[in-house]
């Protein structure tokens, strides 16, 4: 059905007086998320304030049959908030409260928009702080790590968003209010709320965020290798994890993306290393200590040829600040650039990595390497100049290849990064007919109509049709209405 | 003119027969059993099921077919336990693929070969992956490492029609399509069945250290609980124990680590009045406080500073009743379990949950029964209020139009 927006715009306005923009060049500027060649301007933007809302936008969307797409700060890299032309866009910018720092349940509320690094900076007065960390935390809003069930540079030893969420308050693809989970640690029934984090926006718009609240490690150390190889770099990581220490992080850095780093942020690293590792431990003094000097031994051992500890927060952050600017360091070197996200089995590095080299070698396109190699989540930034003909799909199908390396290896094709748009077409290549069909029965369950977000993480959308089946057998208490006394 | 249905089963090569005295689930007797061996025969089997319309319900080694409520149909038991291999343990990458008729035991007797674990403690012996998972059940390693949804990174289900379908896969970062592993974790069998299951896992660690210190009530409870989380300690477990109303409780703080840790326990009983240290678990850590094969068991959940709040719920509730539940778990985290003896009253223990439930429902506390006698079963209402409903039946629909898994085992009738 066509969208006649000026009215569904009129009713907008009714629901949040100052926060509908239909403006052509305001609009435009929510056209694409943080993957930046997907572009679509959404037909109206909303601003709600409250979960009241939100929820009666949904309800006129899909009493219109418009689809309609959510948006925290636009910062995703898979496209999971690129709007519809034919629809509408849900920003939650303006519901970004802190509500509530629960100390004693160990505990924050926080409304979707508030970002990231915010709940922490709310939690540190007490010691405690939100352990995932994606790189864009200065600006990514909880309510996406929720959607894409955000990682990070830590998620090694602290889980990612879904181990940390305990509570959504989410208005559903119904324009219900649903509350799933709260600061318990767990609820009765289906997880609905395991389910729900990570479905990148796809079962319902969250519209309050309970999370977990770590406490702040008494020690935290942090050191910075230099190795003349990857091999080397990628030795020393086995030899860590194998002697049963689970560090913070493990960082590796290539040649070509020091190179870029170097560039961007003078970091200072040490000259001439074919690769870096940055290696932090945290946890208990007595803990750390220990662990560390094996950390130092073993990294010595893998052939590290300097080595640096920070000795304060200050050096810490300089020993980061290379690593946190990769991504857009490398537009130095490179006119335009593809992130890859994929991962593959830790043992497997070694020669993913060699093939990615042979792959960059065979196509004379540029790959630099920085991930996070304690997980095996690889972040190939594969280097090319857009204006030179045919360079751009050279670089799609070499970043194509790097996938098919990761899954020929029993890996993923996304680590943290979210299918979205980007990759709804590579995951027929991870997943079965049937495994994708079993997936799209959660959502029918929850978005029949599917105007949720459509067209993210699945390549074909299935048709859900009506509730299934003729029931037999019912359970007579179901029967009689009186199910809540299970 | 389409097959009986044993016929059919036994048409799919996979040993089938007819049920026996020893199939019971919750005293509902299945009229066949299938003992297939392979993801491929259970698909076979649930494809004849399907055609058929034969309820169907998983066991693994049975050691909770008495949890939860009995099935409104139970035609086929599907019994798994010939499917127990470790189908690959990737030591280098701290991951693992079992299958889910595996028994906790024999996979942590695998891992600690390579001095790793699966951090998930089991607290009814003899459990299997697939039982684990199907009920969700976890100990006292919750507080540091999460429950089973946690740790789960892969699953392969068999669905109501026979299909064959997994999610997530054999690497802990990722992030590609929905995770029906975490749908799959405590659903009873009620959406499908698992056949196997990828998990992370962990280095075995060095050495253990149990700090344990007597709680005059439910106020010094809180205290312990709140100066141990609120310290620098990396607790792994912080579990509760009392037996008997009158009696004494416990505080037990567990610790991991390696030469670090006679310092760190020093640390933990400076904080706890009358603190030893031990170096084996205290009797009974982290069994559950009834016989999960005879007695009622009784899982209670609120926020961790409702712990005062929720011992004196449970006080009240025994008072009033004349009940003396035994009660034991991980106070870290919130969640309690009650156990009452065999022999109980029914009425008794309707009234006990009730008390319980009105009480804890002003602090988002919630009180499920896992498992009870029959008479016991019959009185009180085994999960409570469940919140979203709505969306489960919904997802149940979807998974299984029929209704012919486990049907009616769990909240909700589903």
């Amino acid at each position: 059905m066509a969208l006649d927006s000026q009215d569904l715009a009129r009713r907008f306005r009714e629901i949040v007086p100052d926060g509908v923009v239909t403006d052509p060049a305001e609009r435009e500027t929510y056209a694409c998320d943080g993957l930046t060649y997907h572009a679509a301007v959404p037909a109206i933007v909303v601003l709600p304030r409250t979960a009241e809302q939100v929820a009666a936008i949904v309800k006129a969307c899909v009493a219109e049959d418009v689809p309609y797409v959510a948006r925290g700060s636009g910062t995703g890299l898979s496209g999971g908030a690129l709007p519809r032309t034919d629809g509408v866009l849900i920003v939650t910018a303006r519901m970004r409260r802190i509500i509530e720092i629960d100390v004693e349940n160990q505990r924050a509320v926080v409304e979707p928009g508030a970002t990231n690094l915010s709940v922490t900076k709310a939690a540190a007065p007490y010691g405690y702080y939100y352990a995932p960390d994606p790189s864009s935390q200065q600006v990514c809003s909880i309510g996406g790590n929720v959607a894409e069930n955000s990682g990070g540079a830590h998620c090694l030893k602290y889980g990612f968003t879904v181990n940390h969420v305990t509570g959504c308050e989410i208005v559903t693809p119904d324009g219900e209010i649903v509350r799933l989970g709260g600061k318990t640690a767990e609820s009765p029934g289906y997880d609905l709320l395991g389910a729900f984090v990570g479905s990148e926006g796809t079962l319902g718009i969250t519209t309050k965020v309970t999370v977990r609240l770590t406490r702040a490690p008494e020690a935290v150390k942090t050191l910075l290798a230099g190795f003349a190889t990857t091999d080397d770099a990628g030795a020393a990581v086995s030899a860590i994890i194998s002697a049963g220490i689970v560090p913070a992080a493990i960082e590796m850095m290539d040649a070509l993306a020091i190179e870029a780093a170097e560039a961007a942020v003078a970091c200072g690293y040490p000259e001439g290393a074919g690769a870096v590792l940055i290696v932090e431990l945290d946890g208990a003094a007595a803990a750390v200590e220990h662990e560390f000097a094996e950390v130092e031994r073993l990294s010595r051992a893998s052939g590290a040829f300097e080595i640096r500890i920070a000795a304060d927060d200050a050096q810490r952050g300089l020993i980061w600040k290379g690593r946190k600017s990769a991504f857009a360091a490398v537009g130095r070197i490179s006119p335009a650039y593809i992130v890859q996200d994929g991962v593959v089995p830790r043992t497997a590095l070694p020669e993913v990595l060699h093939r990615i080299g042979e792959l960059a070698r065979e196509s004379g396109i540029r790959v630099a390497n920085v991930f996070h190699a304690g997980d095996g989540n690889l972040h190939p930034l594969v280097l090319f100049d857009d204006a030179v003909e045919g360079q751009g799909a050279r670089a799609e199908e070499v970043s194509g290849a790097i996938l098919d390396l990761c899954i020929e290896h029993g890996g993923s094709i996304t680590g943290e990064h979210g299918v979205g748009i980007d990759k709804a077409k590579h995951m027929p290549r991870m997943f079965t007919e049937e495994d994708l069909d079993t997936m799209q029965l959660l959502r029918c369950a929850w978005d029949a109509r599917t105007l949720c977000n459509p067209g993210k993480v699945f390549p074909t959308p299935r048709l859900c049709g009506e509730v299934p089946g003729v029931r037999r057998g019912a359970h007579p208490l179901v029967e009689s209405g009186q199910v809540e006394q299970f | 003119m389409a097959l009986p249905p044993a016929d059919a089963l036994a048409k799919t090569g996979v040993d089938v027969r007819d049920a026996g005295a020893a199939d019971l689930v919750a005293g509902v007797r299945p009229a066949y059993v299938a003992a297939p061996v392979s993801a491929e025969e259970t698909a076979a089997v649930m494809r004849a099921a399907a055609e058929h319309d034969l309820s169907v319900v998983a066991r693994g080694a049975g050691t909770k077919l008495d949890w939860g409520i009995p099935p409104y149909r139970c035609d086929l038991l599907l019994d798994l336990s010939r499917m127990r291999d470790v189908v690959e343990h990737a030591a280098g990458d701290l991951v693992v693929r079992v299958e889910a008729g595996c028994p906790m035991s024999d996979l942590a007797a695998v891992l600690a070969g390579a001095g790793q674990r699966l951090a998930l403690d089991s607290p009814v012996p003899g459990a299997t992956v697939g039982g684990t998972l199907a009920t969700a059940t976890s100990g006292p390693l919750r507080l540091a490492y999460g429950t089973a949804r946690d740790l789960l990174i892969g699953v392969t289900m068999v669905r109501a029609d026979g299909v064959t379908a997994s999610s997530g896969g054999r690497v802990v970062k990722n992030v590609a399509g929905y995770d029906l592993g975490k749908l799959l974790t405590g659903s009873y069998g009620t959406l499908g069945v698992i056949v196997s299951a990828t998990f992370r896992l962990h280095p075995e660690p060095p050495r253990r250290a149990y700090v344990r210190a007597p709680v005059s009530g439910g106020d010094a409870a809180h205290a312990a609980n709140q100066a141990v989380l609120g310290a620098q300690a990396v607790p792994a477990a912080i579990e509760y124990e009392r037996r008997s109303r009158g009696g004494g409780a416990t505080v037990t703080v567990l610790l991991e680590g390696g030469a670090d840790l006679p310092h760190r326990a020093e640390g933990v009983a400076a904080l706890l009045d009358g603190a030893e240290i031990l170096g084996t678990p205290p009797d009974g850590f982290g069994a559950y406080p009834a016989d999960p094969g005879t007695g009622t068991l009784i899982k209670l959940i609120a926020p961790v500073a409702d712990l005062p709040y929720a011992l004196a719920a449970l006080d009240a509730a025994a008072e009033a009743t004349g009940l003396d539940p035994d009660v034991r778990g991980s106070s870290g985290v919130g969640v309690l379990y009650a156990g009452l003896p065999a022999g109980v009253r029914p009425d008794d223990a309707g009234a006990f949950l009730a008390a319980l439930r009105g009480a804890l429902a002003s602090r988002d506390g919630t009180a499920v029964v896992l498992r009870a006698e029959p008479d016991v079963r019959e009185v009180v209402g085994m999960w409570g209020p469940v919140a979203g409903l709505g969306l489960m039946r919904r997802i149940k629909d979807r998974f299984d139009p029929g209704h012919r898994l486990a049907p009616g085992r769990f909240a909700g009738g589903i």
